[in-house]
């Protein structure tokens, strides 16, 4: 090991005591400061999570952006439908790359396809057995309307003639991109769903008659 | 490629087993009585030569003064097809014998003409509507239907 030339070596005794003095009296000088509360980890997570919101917001908020969908798809805008759930658009960027094959576990039915009349009792039985809350997306020409279809003997003119809808996207078919705009608007108009009952709609155990 | 085989190469092969059997023979399709479409729909199906095992399709066509049953069979054996066409010329109850003993696929097929165009297919195993539903008010492929 060479002996570096730019740093002072201490070579005198005399030196030395007084740098070792030094040092201790820096020591000392910081242990008067008061130790930090060993404690102080416990309320870190109370300080970092509490947010002061309505429950409205945040029910809405977990609603709209957990979409699952059900299974309906009759006809070509199916095929967008699946584009828009595949990488390039990617819908799960808007929470609804689930899709459920069972009814029960969805939230929202997206009408991609032209319904006939043979077909619309099983939409409908679809429909009634997803869980509340549920909504509907008329996807295409053929769902809003029955498009170039809706003069056929066969031809259901419009889904919302048996189930209600919510958000109508146009297009024949619709683009993913048409599609996820719907599903935007539809969030949008979840986010102003009243999610949870005022005080007085609540049932009341001290009022008299009340059931519970 | 399938190679048609025209209607008269058949016709010469099928008149003297079934004299009277043919009543026209155009350049792609026979025209066969309706009494003896089953005999020979079976005879080309298992005729040495001929094995039409393949039933391609079965439709209809309403030409306003007789319904007509168009069918297509192919012989996978030989690699070629033929057409057979038969006429019912009743408005009212249009009746055809049902292909269905002979060539399973011939059920539903059956069913659908049946249910556009109502035709009744005689001897059919299940002769019920398939695409519409029951409560239809007419046959909507015909020509005079109006909704």
């Amino acid at each position: 090991m060479e002996i570096d030339s730019n740093k002072d070596y201490i070579y005198d005794d005399a030196e030395l005591d007084r740098y070792e003095g030094k040092v201790i009296e820096k020591l000392k000088t910081s242990s008067r400061k008061s130790i930090p509360d060993p404690d102080a980890w416990l309320d870190e997570d109370i300080k970092r999570n509490i947010v002061v919101t309505s429950l409205d917001w945040v029910i809405n908020w977990a609603r709209r952006s957990s979409m699952w969908t059900a299974v309906c798809y009759p006809a070509c805008c199916g095929m967008e439908w699946m584009a828009t759930l595949a990488p390039r658009f990617d819908g799960s960027r808007f929470g609804l790359e689930i899709m459920r094959a069972s009814p029960r576990q969805a939230d929202l039915l997206i009408t991609a396809g032209t319904l006939t009349w043979k077909m619309a009792p099983n939409v409908k039985r679809i429909y009634e057995q997803m869980a509340e809350p549920k909504w509907v997306i008329a996807m295409g020409a053929c769902g809003i309307s029955g498009g170039i279809f809706r003069s056929g003997y066969n031809v259901v003119p419009g889904y919302n003639k048996i189930i209600p809808v919510d958000v109508y996207v146009p297009g024949c078919p619709p683009r993913p991109e048409a599609l996820l705009y719907g599903i935007q608007q539809l969030q949008k108009k979840i986010a102003k769903i009243k999610a949870v009952p005022d005080l007085d709609e609540l049932p009341n155990p001290l009022k008299k008659g009340t059931k519970l | 490629m399938t190679l048609a085989l025209t209607a008269k190469e058949i016709v010469s092969q099928l008149s003297t087993r079934f004299p009277g059997a043919i009543e026209e023979a155009g350049a792609n399709a026979a025209l066969v009585k309706s009494d003896s479409l089953l005999a020979v729909a079976e005879h080309l199906k298992t005729a040495d030569g001929l094995k039409f095992d393949y039933l391609n399709y079965i439709t209809a066509v309403d030409y306003y003064d007789y319904f007509e049953v168009v069918y297509m069979l192919t012989s996978l054996e030989y690699n070629r097809s033929v057409t057979l066409k038969v006429r019912c010329y009743s408005r009212n109850n249009p009746t055809v014998p049902s292909l269905a003993s002979i060539y399973q696929g011939a059920d539903w097929q059956e069913r659908e003409v049946y249910d556009l165009m109502g035709i009744k297919f005689k001897g059919h195993p299940n002769l019920k509507r398939i695409l519409l539903w029951e409560g239809f008010d007419g046959y909507p492929l015909r020509k005079d239907w109006n909704r």
